[in-house]
C-alpha cells in the first residue's frame, strides 16, 4: 500500500490550461481597459460592437446551450431594454447611466409575464412562441407616440452630452464629449462583457449549474434526484432577459436613435447572435468568444456583398450544425483537451492519475 | 350590423389563407415532430416560383401553380432527404438551428435573385370579381382561398386515413423503429411528407401572391400566423388548424376595423388569450 489517505483527494474544476489562461485573461482585461489611451475612436466603436454582441451571445448561449431554451425572440429584450432606457432618459429625465441599469431591471420584469406564457410551450414551439412575444412587444411599443411611434425618435443631445461622468472622462483624456461618450460606452460594454462571462461561469460551477447541466442532459433523471427543472429554467430565462436588456440599452445609448423595426430586428439581435454561438460552439463559454471574433472578421470581409453576406453566414451555420455541432471551439477542445473555462468536476490528488481527458462539460 | 358581418366574413376568408399556411407545418410536425422555421420563407419561395412561371412563360397563375407543385414537391423531398433528416433526433437544437439558417438563406437568396421590390401575381378580372351572398358581397378570390383550404384539409385527411401512404405516415409517426421493421423506410416517408407539405405550400403561395403584395422578407410573419393557427387549433388536428386560422383571421380583421395599426397585434393577442385559457389548444389531439 502507498501512503494513501482520504485527505489527498480533492474535487477540482481547475486545469493547468485554465490557470495559465486566468493570468493571460487578467492581462488582456487590463490592456482592454487601457485601450482608449492608444487606439482610435473607430477602433473603440468596433470593439464596442464586438463586446455588446458577445454579451448578447453569452446570454443566448446560456438560454439555448445550457437551459435548452431555444429562443428566437431575444430581440424582445434588446428592444424593450432600449425603449425603457429612452423612456427613462426622455420622459423621466434620468442620467443615461442610471437609465441603462433601470432598463435591465425593466427587461427582467417584462420576462416574468412572458415566461408565464412561453413556458406553456415546449421545445420548438417555445422558439416560435418567443418570436410572437417579441412581435407583440414591438407592435405595442410602436404605438407609444411619445417615443416616436412607428418611426422612432432620437436621444436629446443635451441628455447624452452634458452628463457629469462624460465631463470627467472628457477632462481625463482631453477629448470632446462625443469622444468621451465613445470611451465611456466602450468601458461599460467591457464591464458588462466581463461581468456576464464571470457570472455565467460562476453559475455553471455552482450547485445550480450542475443542476442545469443535469436538466439539459435528461430532464426526467434530473427531476428524479430533486432538481427543480422548471425553476432553474425560469431563473435562467429571467437572468438572460436582464443581461440582454442591459446590452440593448447600452447599444442604444451609443446609437442614440431608435425605431421599433431596428430595435426589434430579428436579424441584428437574434440571427447574428445565433450564428455567433453556433459557429463558435454552443454550450461552452469559449464558443461565443471565438464566434464573435469569426463573425467580426466575416463581416469585414463580406460587408460589401449585401445579402450574400447573410446567405453565406446562414450556410456556414447550417454546415457547422450538421458536421461540427460543437462549433469551432468544440473541434479545438476535442483535439487538444484544453478548456479555458472548465466546469467539469474532477477528482484529483489520489493515487490514480486524473489526466484522462473527457468530453467538455461532461 | 352588415359591417360587422362583413368583417367576420372577411376574417373567415383570411383564416382560410392562414389555414393553408399552417396545414403544411402541421403535417410535417405531426409526422416527424419537426418544426420548420423556414416554412414561411418556403411559402414566399413558392410565390416567387409561380411569379417567375407567369412572367417567363406567360402562364395563367392557376396553371403556373399546377406546374410549380411538382417542382416544389421535389424541393421538399430533397430538402428533407438530404438535409433535414440528418437533424432529426432527441436533441431539438439541430433541426431548429438548421431550419433557422435555411430561413435566412432563402430570404437572402430571394433578395439577391428578385430584389426587395414588392410583387404581385395578377389574376386579371378575378381579383375584383365578387358574388352577392345575401346581404354581403364576397370576393371570388377569398372564397376560392377558403374553399381550397377546406379541400386541402379534406384531401390530407383522406390521404392520412384512406391510403397506404397515409398508413405509413401514421405508423412512422407513432414509432419509426417498428415501422422500419415492417418494411417502411422512415427517411423516405419523411421526405414524401415534406414533399406533400410543399405542394400545400404552393397552393398557399398562389393565394398569398394574388391576394396582396409580397417581397422576400415577409416569410417569418407567415410562419408566425401558421404557428398560431396550429397552436390555437391544437396539435395534430387539421380541422382545428382551420379553426385556429379563422380565429386569427377574424381577430385581425376586427383589429384592423378599429385601427389599421392594430391588425397584426389583435391576431397575436387572440393567440395569447387562447394560450392563457387553453394551453393545449381548442381541439388537442397529439400528446406532445
Amino acid at each position: 500500500m502507498t501512503d494513501f489517505t482520504l485527505s489527498r483527494w480533492k474535487v477540482e474544476t481547475r486545469t493547468k490550461a485554465s490557470a495559465t489562461f486566468a493570468i493571460v485573461a487578467a492581462l488582456v482585461i487590463l490592456l482592454a481597459f487601457a485601450a482608449p489611451l492608444f487606439v482610435s475612436r473607430s477602433v473603440l466603436q468596433d470593439l464596442f460592437f464586438i463586446l455588446t454582441m458577445l454579451v448578447l451571445a453569452q446570454n443566448w448561449n446560456l438560454l439555448a446551450g445550457y437551459a435548452g431554451l431555444v429562443s428566437v425572440g431575444q430581440q424582445a429584450f434588446v428592444g424593450f431594454g432600449a425603449y425603457a432606457m429612452f423612456a427613462f432618459v426622455i420622459l423621466a429625465g434620468l442620467d443615461p447611466l442610471a437609465a441603462i441599469l433601470l432598463a435591465g431591471i425593466a427587461s427582467a420584469l417584462l420576462a416574468i409575464p412572458t415566461a408565464f406564457f412561453l413556458f406553456r410551450l415546449q421545445g420548438a414551439y417555445f422558439a416560435i412562441g418567443s418570436w410572437v412575444i417579441a412581435e407583440v412587444v414591438r407592435l405595442v411599443l410602436a404605438q407609444w407616440k411619445m417615443l416616436g411611434g412607428g418611426t422612432g425618435t432620437s436621444l436629446p443631445r443635451e441628455a447624452i452630452r452634458d452628463t457629469p461622468e462624460l465631463k470627467l472622462v472628457g477632462d481625463l483624456f482631453g477629448v470632446k464629449s462625443s469622444g468621451a461618450g465613445d470611451i465611456l460606452t466602450y468601458w461599460l460594454a467591457l464591464l458588462l462583457a466581463i461581468a456576464t462571462i464571470g457570472l455565467v461561469y460562476r453559475l455553471l460551477r455552482s450547485k445550480q449549474g450542475l443542476g442545469l447541466a443535469a436538466v439539459r442532459d435528461s430532464q426526467e433523471a434530473a427531476r428524479s434526484v430533486g432538481v427543480d427543472a422548471r425553476r432553474m429554467k425560469t431563473l435562467v430565462y429571467l437572468a438572460a432577459a436582464f443581461g440582454t436588456g442591459l446590452a440593448g440599452a447600452l447599444i442604444y445609448v451609443q446609437k442614440a436613435r431608435i425605431s421599433p423595426d431596428a430595435a426589434f430586428s430579428v436579424v441584428d439581435w437574434t440571427a447574428y447572435v445565433i450564428f455567433i454561438v453556433v459557429i463558435g460552439g454552443i454550450g461552452t463559454i469559449e464558443g461565443p468568444i471565438v464566434g464573435v471574433i469569426v463573425f467580426y472578421i466575416l463581416q469585414n470581409l463580406l460587408a460589401d456583398y449585401g445579402s450574400w453576406y447573410l446567405l453565406i453566414l446562414g450556410l456556414i451555420g447550417i454546415v457547422i450544425m450538421l458536421f461540427a455541432p460543437r462549433g469551432l471551439w468544440g473541434l479545438f477542445a476535442e483535439r487538444t483537451g484544453i478548456q479555458l473555462f472548465p466546469v467539469r468536476r474532477r477528482l484529483t490528488g489520489g493515487p490514480l492519475s486524473a489526466s484522462k481527458k473527457g468530453e467538455p462539460h461532461g | 350590423m352588415t359591417s360587422a358581418l362583413d368583417t367576420i366574413i372577411q376574417g373567415i376568408q383570411l383564416g382560410g389563407l392562414y389555414a393553408l399556411f399552417a396545414a403544411g407545418l402541421s403535417l410535417v410536425f405531426g409526422i416527424m415532430r419537426l418544426v420548420n422555421l423556414a416554412h414561411g420563407d418556403l411559402i414566399v419561395l413558392a410565390a416567387f416560383l409561380i411569379l417567375a412561371l407567369v412572367t417567363a412563360l406567360g402562364l395563367n397563375p392557376f396553371v403556373a401553380a399546377l406546374v410549380a407543385m411538382p417542382l416544389m414537391f421535389a424541393v421538399g423531398w430533397a430538402l428533407q432527404f438530404y438535409l433535414l433528416n440528418r437533424t432529426l433526433g432527441t436533441d431539438i437544437l439541430p433541426p431548429l438551428l438548421v431550419t433557422f439558417g435555411l430561413s435566412i438563406v432563402i430570404q437572402n437568396g430571394l433578395l439577391e435573385g428578385f430584389s426587395a421590390d414588392s410583387r404581385r401575381i395578377s389574376v386579371g378580372g378575378l381579383e375584383s370579381a365578387s358574388l352577392a351572398l345575401g346581404p354581403v358581397n364576397v370576393g371570388v378570390m377569398p372564397l376560392l382561398t377558403l374553399a381550397s383550404a377546406i379541400a386541402v384539409i379534406v384531401g390530407l385527411n383522406q390521404l392520412f386515413y384512406r391510403t397506404s401512404l397515409g398508413r405509413a405516415f401514421r405508423a412512422t409517426s407513432d414509432d419509426p423503429l417498428t415501422a422500419g421493421l415492417m418494411g417502411i423506410q422512415p427517411k423516405r416517408i419523411f421526405a414524401a411528407a415534406t414533399g406533400i407539405a410543399m405542394v400545400v405550400v404552393t397552393i398557399a403561395a398562389l393565394y398569398l401572391g394574388t391576394r396582396a403584395n409580397f417581397d422576400p422578407t415577409i416569410g417569418p410573419a407567415r410562419l408566425i400566423y401558421a404557428f398560431e393557427a396550429v397552436i390555437i387549433g391544437g396539435l395534430g388536428s387539421l380541422w382545428g388548424t382551420l379553426f385556429g386560422g379563422i380565429v386569427i383571421g377574424i381577430a385581425q380583421t376586427f383589429g384592423a376595423a378599429i385601427n389599421p395599426e392594430w391588425q397584426i397585434l389583435a391576431g397575436h393577442l387572440a393567440f395569447l388569450v387562447v394560450l392563457l385559457v387553453r394551453p393545449r389548444g381548442l381541439f388537442p389531439r397529439a400528446v406532445d
